[in-house]
């Protein structure tokens, strides 16, 4: 989605009402961030809008961006507020061989995350549960992370869902909408 | 994993602006070594050691490990030829302050060639405006590109406000010129 650098665009004040409904509805989608929505939304800050080419907004606090939206879609989280509350969303790893198509902005294919080094949900090379049990279904907003690396590297939306990706291991996975290194990333706002 | 708290704090790399680990694939890989060897020296101890390098080599199949291999000299060899490009359009562009005659009397300057400086010259109008409380607006020029142009005979101003301002233009860069409306005054005459 931003595989070219993007100029901002005009920012204006959220009205606090849409603020809440966006409040409400990073929950619905997010519901592990529960824990943590004060410190990421607070209900008295003032959230900016920043309109960006091609009918994407994102959300602003104080400079940091948060979330980003095109149209009407699932909201998705920005990538540095991934890396501050990894926890909190639903991951894939994928393994070392695909990091740099990734980074290139290519949509991710389904053999990078059923190869030994990637993770799907229920893999029972993942101990320690970080990638969950239950298989997600097409159009579920992940976080990709990456082998052998800490931080995740892009965001984006299922096209397959996770249970079909370990059968047909086969085909695009998940749309790149946001990831390292992209205009979103490199945006100064 | 579980025990930390949130927010992370992540170390983003200086050069690339990914997180540190991410480097390798930016295309920069050697200055961001060096600056994470200047700025972050445990962390760089941790990922440039000796294991980890090779760690990160013997999970790829041989064909796929030099496959990459080129592909990250390419992209690296691409960087490089881009910044000295950019280096060399920065040095060779020239930014000319034309005092243009509009009326007896009446002048206005127009401000051509910051954009090849990294400068948002819509900005740049704006700030002007703002320094001088005059009219300052950005317009087409018939040959292609942008101009700036300010009410006013402000070449000199212009001229010592873009020195201290915007430290990316180099002195010797900048050019005063007189440009006499010719043609209107053949007009007249």
């Amino acid at each position: 989605m931003f595989k070219k650098d993007i100029s901002p665009g005009a920012k204006s004040k959220v009205k606090s009402s849409v603020q809440r409904t966006i409040r409400q509805k990073v929950l619905d989608t997010y519901p592990l961030l529960e824990p943590y929505i004060e410190d990421i939304l607070p209900k008295k800050e003032q959230l900016d809008l920043v309109k960006l080419p091609d009918r994407v907004s994102l959300y602003v606090l104080n400079g940091t961006p948060l979330f980003f939206q095109h149209m009407d879609d699932a909201l998705l989280p920005h990538l540095a507020l991934v890396h501050r509350y990894p926890n909190a969303f639903s991951r894939l790893r994928i393994d070392r061989g695909a990091i740099r198509f990734v980074l290139s902005g290519a949509t991710l294919m389904a053999p990078g995350l059923t190869s030994p080094g990637g993770r799907l949900p229920g893999d029972p090379a993942d101990t320690e549960g970080r990638y969950g049990k239950e298989d997600l279904e097409p159009g579920t907003p992940v976080v990709i992370e990456a082998e052998g690396k800490d931080t995740a590297c892009m965001v984006g939306v299922l096209k397959m869902g996770t249970g079909e990706m370990k059968k047909v291991k086969k085909g695009q996975a998940c749309e790149a909408g946001h990831y390292l290194g992209d205009g979103l990333w490199t945006l100064a706002l | 994993m579980a025990t930390e708290s949130y927010p992370k704090t992540v170390i983003y790399c200086g050069v690339c602006t990914l997180p540190p680990e991410y480097c390798e694939f930016g295309g920069t890989t050697k200055k961001c070594e060096e600056w994470l060897e200047k700025n972050q020296s445990e962390l760089h101890k941790k990922l440039y050691s000796q294991e980890a390098l090779e760690q990160n080599l013997s999970s790829l199949s041989i064909e796929a490990q030099k496959r990459a291999e080129k592909d990250s000299q390419k992209k690296a060899a691409k960087a490089a030829a881009a910044e000295a490009r950019d280096a060399e359009t920065r040095a060779s562009s020239k930014v000319l302050i034309k005092r243009i005659e509009r009326n007896k009397r009446k002048y206005v300057t127009a401000v051509q060639g910051l954009e090849a400086f990294g400068l948002d010259i819509k900005k740049v109008a704006k700030d002007f405006g703002k320094k001088f409380a005059t009219g300052s607006s950005v317009t087409k020029v018939p040959g292609g590109g942008d101009e700036i142009t300010v009410q006013g005979d402000l070449s000199d101003d212009i001229l010592e406000y873009i020195e201290d301002n915007y430290k990316d233009v180099p002195e010797d860069n900048i050019e005063l010129v007189e440009d006499k409306k010719k043609k209107k005054a053949e007009q007249v005459g």
